[in-house]
């Protein structure tokens, strides 16, 4: 699928993105995006950083009104507080002193909208006990969430946004800072949870490597536009050229694609893990 | 009350001032204690601090008109929490220029009412009144605001509390759970004012961080629930105020006046006695090693 190919809505068609356009200050972020994701799927929204990945992620969550466009999510317009949708954000390093355990900030997944205080039920402990054994995190459920670390505090937040039991997952960047083996763990769990309760997973990095293997769909963003589609077909030559208006090479090298642009700007706009910087 | 016999001076439950500074230091603590923990949480002790040095200038203007000080510590505390959000009290670094210069204009509003304080009647207390607080001398008639007030203040904090630890823990969290994090914020400003009123009436407008911050820091230091940070916090103000007023109460036959050492003086002194010894302590809640 091309990045002027038209969305049209389908039936199992989770959350669609239409003609979405942005601008902050008056700087144009997104111009024309349009996109959509069935149940189920594992989509990654890959582009480098600044590129307005968060910024697509926030109209979704209806944090942010575009200039023009809209989003349905489950064929609904987005709203405010909508429970459909489970949200991992950008960054969210945990204060080591937060006098808040694991369990905590998972049960505020359930509730943490409403007045007062949290009442102690059966109900609710048995839910959150079940929530952090699907994510693999029982044995740190009593721990303070700030002593964590970034895979496990990912699991955590996994389990905040999950035990509302949405259908689809955003995560903003969840990958970064960690080190491969959780990493990998990370993703495994995602991709699981993708499978196994037809949930839809949006995960954004800007390295697409890692999720190479499990991605079904592709959201790649550049320029403030977005080509999408199953991998195969968006992270070649042609298609990457087109979407940054000239010439970029998508190059393999032992299992991991590397996007180098082309003589007339060389700047790497997407490497790997190894951030080439120059590549004639 | 036996074991206090040693420590407790002749006819100390006999004294109205006494057993009213007792009451009122027992709820002032208890709040202290509630907003204090969220607003360590929430990394607003500077805010909390600078709310109650720009109530000194409400509390010396209120004893221009001839009304309690209490009543000044709320109305300019209020409007300062306001200005600060408008402000721009959401950006960290906006937040501190904003409340440092409002902290400026107002400790020099402070300057002023108390050089005419202490030069058009002959209070001259008020200074120390103010700044350093005189829980002997809050008048009981006081009684039903004190409670209003704290049951306000912590009320509205309780209201709160779920969406407030949530978006004290990640703004964005919360956002995309539909918490109105700046509308809560702002509500949270409006309860650490009234909080900070309080605690200047009993230990004075420059020292009431001690009671806010203070209790707060230590029950953080030993226990990893909310909820019972907060219990912890307000039993450490309570049993500091109190052993204040029992050690102010003995010190009036102490060197070199025999005219009483200042509560707030033993309260302070005591919070950072027990947070330096809490330091001691490990942290609790580090995560148990993998099976």
């Amino acid at each position: 699928m091309s990045a002027a190919a038209p969305v049209t809505a389908a039936a199992s068609d989770l959350l669609l993105v239409e003609g979405v356009s942005v601008a902050l200050d008056g700087r144009p972020i997104l111009t024309d995006v349009s996109f959509r994701v069935a149940a189920g799927e594992f989509t990654g929204l890959i582009g480098s950083n600044g590129v307005g990945k968060t910024t697509l992620l926030r109209v979704i969550l209806g944090l942010l009104t575009p200039s023009s466009g809209h989003v349905l999510v489950a064929g609904a317009p987005r709203s405010r507080r909508n429970p459909l949708i489970g949200y991992v954000p950008q960054q969210a390093t945990l204060d080591p002193d937060m006098p808040v355990r694991a369990r905590d900030l998972v049960g505020l997944g359930i509730d943490g909208h409403r007045a007062g205080l949290p009442l102690p039920s059966a109900k609710r402990r048995g839910q959150i006990d079940e929530m952090l054994a699907a994510v693999g995190a029982t044995h740190i459920g009593d721990a303070r969430v700030g002593n964590l670390s970034g895979g496990e505090q990912q699991r955590i937040l996994i389990a905040h946004a999950l035990i509302s039991r949405p259908r689809l997952l955003l995560l903003d960047e969840p990958l970064a800072n960690l080190d491969i083996s959780s990493e990998q763990e990370i993703i495994e769990l995602l991709s699981r949870i993708a499978r196994e309760q037809r949930i839809a997973v949006l995960i954004s990095t800007h390295d697409m490597n890692p999720l190479l293997p499990v991605m079904d769909r592709i959201v790649y963003v550049a320029r403030g536009k977005v080509a999408s589609g199953p991998t195969s077909e968006v992270v070649t030559t042609e298609a990457l050229s087109r979407l940054y208006g000239h010439h970029v090479d998508v190059i393999n090298v032992h299992d991991r694609v590397l996007v180098v642009a082309g003589r007339d700007d060389a700047t790497v706009r997407h490497a790997g893990r190894d951030r080439i910087v120059e590549l004639v | 009350m036996g074991f206090l016999g040693p420590l407790v001076a002749p006819g100390f439950f006999a004294n109205q001032a006494v057993l009213f500074a007792l009451f009122a230091g027992a709820v002032v603590a208890v709040v202290s204690g509630v907003v204090g923990t969220v607003t360590v949480m929430r990394g607003q002790s500077f805010a909390g601090h600078s709310l109650a040095d720009i109530g000194s200038a409400g509390g010396s203007a209120a004893f221009l008109v001839g009304v309690s000080p209490l009543y000044g510590f709320i109305a300019l505390n209020l409007a300062a929490a306001g200005v600060m959000d408008l402000l721009g009290i959401r950006r960290p670094r906006g937040r501190d220029v904003a409340t440092g210069i409002v902290l400026g204009a107002a400790l020099g509003l402070a300057a002023l009412f108390l050089y005419l304080d202490t030069t058009t009647s002959s209070t001259t207390g008020v200074a120390m009144s103010v700044l350093f607080g005189s829980i002997f001398t809050v008048s009981p008639s006081l009684t039903p605001v004190i409670l209003v007030c704290g049951v306000l203040a912590a009320g509205l904090l309780l209201l709160l509390y779920r969406p407030l630890i949530l978006s004290s823990i990640n703004a964005d969290l919360a956002a995309a759970r539909g918490i109105r994090v700046r509308a809560v914020g702002v509500c949270f400003l409006l309860a650490l004012a009234i909080a900070v009123s309080l605690s200047a009436l009993t230990i004075g407008a420059i020292l009431s961080t001690a009671l806010l911050i203070g209790p707060a820091a230590i029950a953080l230091r030993v226990t990893k629930q909310t909820g019972l940070a907060m219990v912890i916090a307000a039993c450490v103000g309570v049993v500091a105020t109190w052993l204040g007023v029992v050690l102010a109460y003995d010190s009036y036959s102490w060197p070199p006046a025999h005219a009483g050492w200042p509560v707030s003086f033993f309260v302070v002194t005591l919070i950072f006695v027990v947070f330096a010894a809490a330091q001691l302590l490990p942290l609790p809640g580090r995560p148990r090693p993998k099976h």
